[in-house]
């Protein structure tokens, strides 16, 4: 808890706050929010023909593109379904191992599969991304193994990217599992309910949270995804790929920042609709 | 209590997917050994070549680099910045308290390739600045403050102000408080805070790609530029091998030094 400082130093303790607060927030406002706000003023600039060179007039050309070109809704459906299932797969990944870690494990084995959950987050994610392209390859492990790849597409790059995001799932799932009280399961499975039940009727509604607070990451991160994409998704097209070429290749800045409020959109909207579900208390 | 069938359906699933996990890991480990230049699986033999090949090239030594460059560089903003923030959060209250951890938090929960073209847009279209290494680090130290915050933020909440009071109640400045007091208590977490930041900002790829340009190179920029090219795959395996087992530093020394690696790289 926070407790101001008292009367007597309260005079230095103004001034302190000050001297505290305003590089930190000079910096956040004007490099950050300044930045998102160049973006959303930028998104309304245009381009000239010839030269390419930005022209800071007003034109609503950009966004009126981004949402009624059918290419850019196409990538937008893709990108969020993309997302969606990502964020699915990891939720199935992640529910029944942070089931085990929370109440099953030992105390050992829980810290040790914390760490191990936690490890390949500090792994590189281009190295991590590239090692499923080499699982995925046509000469790889997957069809030495297996006899089949889905090889470089869309399933690779759901594959990838629910890889890349799972630990950002299963540390709040475990954390809101551990907050469940033994005595609830216990007493459930003493009344004689079968352990869906429980899972069904008490764990699920105590453990949400967590997962919606999971989800927001495996969302979120995998909107603006466009690397992982590159590596693995063969000619398949996301938002990230499409924004990327738009600023690198055609060099249309205007675009590519209308384009990249869909996105900022997305995920606002991701995360108003987890609000009601407490999650934000949780991430 | 769960049936015994759950528990060790539970168990299956875990194994099942601890192997997910690492199965990717250690193939990247496999492969930089691996003496055939393709991903052909099973490895034909043996070699340490691709570890020297790696070793010469130059390339690689630069971008390395420039990725420690901005890696300290922004560290040493985002210390600053995040440890200020974090005192004035815990120690003062003041309107707009919630405010302030929103906004030193939105910088990673917005996707890096928002924070990426917005951060492009304004260096290059509206400020006119050329971008370069100190742009990835303006980029990076803006990301890399929520990392100091939230792990000084969590010390000082664990701390309590008792010792500060006393110490101010025996006359004590502000500053002596923070050097005597305050900064010895807490100096666990801010290199666990500054462990984790380096690390975010040595992985970092979407953000510094819009804010360098094209003419600096950090490493994972190397790497992605190198990814596709045939003959440099065994190279990039070598380095890819070398990064994974890299990985296993920060998460041992941030939680040698009281960090919680599991909260803070979220």
């Amino acid at each position: 808890m926070t407790v101001p400082g008292r009367s007597s130093h309260r005079s230095r303790s103004r001034i302190s706050l000050a001297f505290l607060l305003v590089p930190p927030l000079a910096w956040l406002v004007i490099a950050y929010l300044g930045s998102l706000a160049v973006l959303l003023v930028s998104a309304f600039w245009s381009t000239d023909a010839f030269t390419g060179a930005v022209v800071r007039t007003y034109t609503s050309d950009n966004v009126t593109r981004v949402l009624t070109e059918a290419v850019f809704r196409t990538a937008t459906l893709r990108t969020i379904g993309v997302a969606l299932a990502v964020t699915a797969i990891c939720i199935v990944l992640a529910v029944p191992l942070a089931l085990y870690m929370a109440k099953v494990a030992s105390p050992r084995v829980r810290l040790a599969l914390v760490v191990a959950v936690t490890t390949p987050l500090w792994a590189s994610y281009l190295v991590k991304a590239y090692a499923w392209r080499m699982l995925l390859s046509p000469q790889g492990p997957l069809t030495w193994a297996a006899g089949h790849t889905p090889g470089y597409g869309l399933i690779a790059t759901v594959l990838t990217l629910a890889y890349l995001w799972l630990p950002y799932m299963v540390i709040p799932v475990f954390a809101a599992f551990e907050r469940v009280p033994n005595t609830l399961i216990d007493a459930s499975s003493d009344l004689g309910a079968p352990d869906l039940t429980t899972m069904r009727t008490v764990m699920a509604p105590l453990v949400f949270p967590g997962i919606a607070a999971g989800s927001i990451f495996t969302f979120s991160l995998s909107m603006g995804d466009y690397i992982a994409v590159t590596i693995v998704g063969g000619k398949t097209q996301m938002l990230g790929n499409i924004i990327y070429g738009q600023l690198v290749t055609a060099n249309n800045q205007p675009l590519a920042a209308a384009l990249s409020l869909i996105p900022l959109a997305a995920i606002v909207g991701y995360l108003l609709a987890m609000r009601r579900t407490g999650a934000l208390e949780n991430v | 209590m769960l049936s015994t069938a759950m528990r060790r359906t539970l168990r299956a699933w875990t194994i099942l997917v601890l192997v997910f996990l690492y199965a990717p890991l250690i193939l990247v480990l496999l492969n930089a050994f691996n003496s055939s230049k393709t991903f052909a699986f099973p490895p034909t033999g043996f070699t340490l070549r691709w570890w020297a090949d790696a070793w010469a090239s130059s390339g690689m030594w630069r971008s390395l680099g420039n990725s420690v460059i901005v890696g300290l560089c922004a560290t040493a903003i985002a210390l600053v910045l995040g440890t200020m923030a974090a005192f004035a959060v815990q120690r003062y209250r003041f309107f707009g308290r919630q405010t302030i951890s929103f906004l030193v938090v939105l910088p990673i929960t917005l996707p890096g390739i928002v924070t990426g073209i917005a951060l492009n847009a304004t260096f290059t279209s509206a400020l006119g600045i050329t971008l370069g290494l100190a742009t990835v680090i303006i980029g990076h130290a803006t990301f890399c403050i929520v990392i100091v915050f939230n792990n000084t933020q969590a010390r000082l909440r664990r701390l309590g102000v008792r010792l500060e009071d006393a110490s101010a109640d025996l006359g004590a400045s502000s500053w002596q408080t923070f050097r005597y007091v305050s900064f010895p208590m807490m100096r666990g977490a801010l290199l666990a805070g500054a462990i984790l930041a380096f690390a975010l900002s040595f992985d970092e790829i979407v953000v510094t790609t819009f804010t360098a340009g094209p003419t600096v190179q950090t490493l994972p920029i190397w790497i992605f530029g190198n990814l596709f090219r045939p003959n440099q795959a065994p190279v990039i395996n070598v380095v890819a091998a070398s990064l994974t087992l890299f990985a296993v530093i920060p998460v041992w020394l941030a939680q040698r030094f009281g960090g919680d690696p599991a909260t803070t790289r979220v």
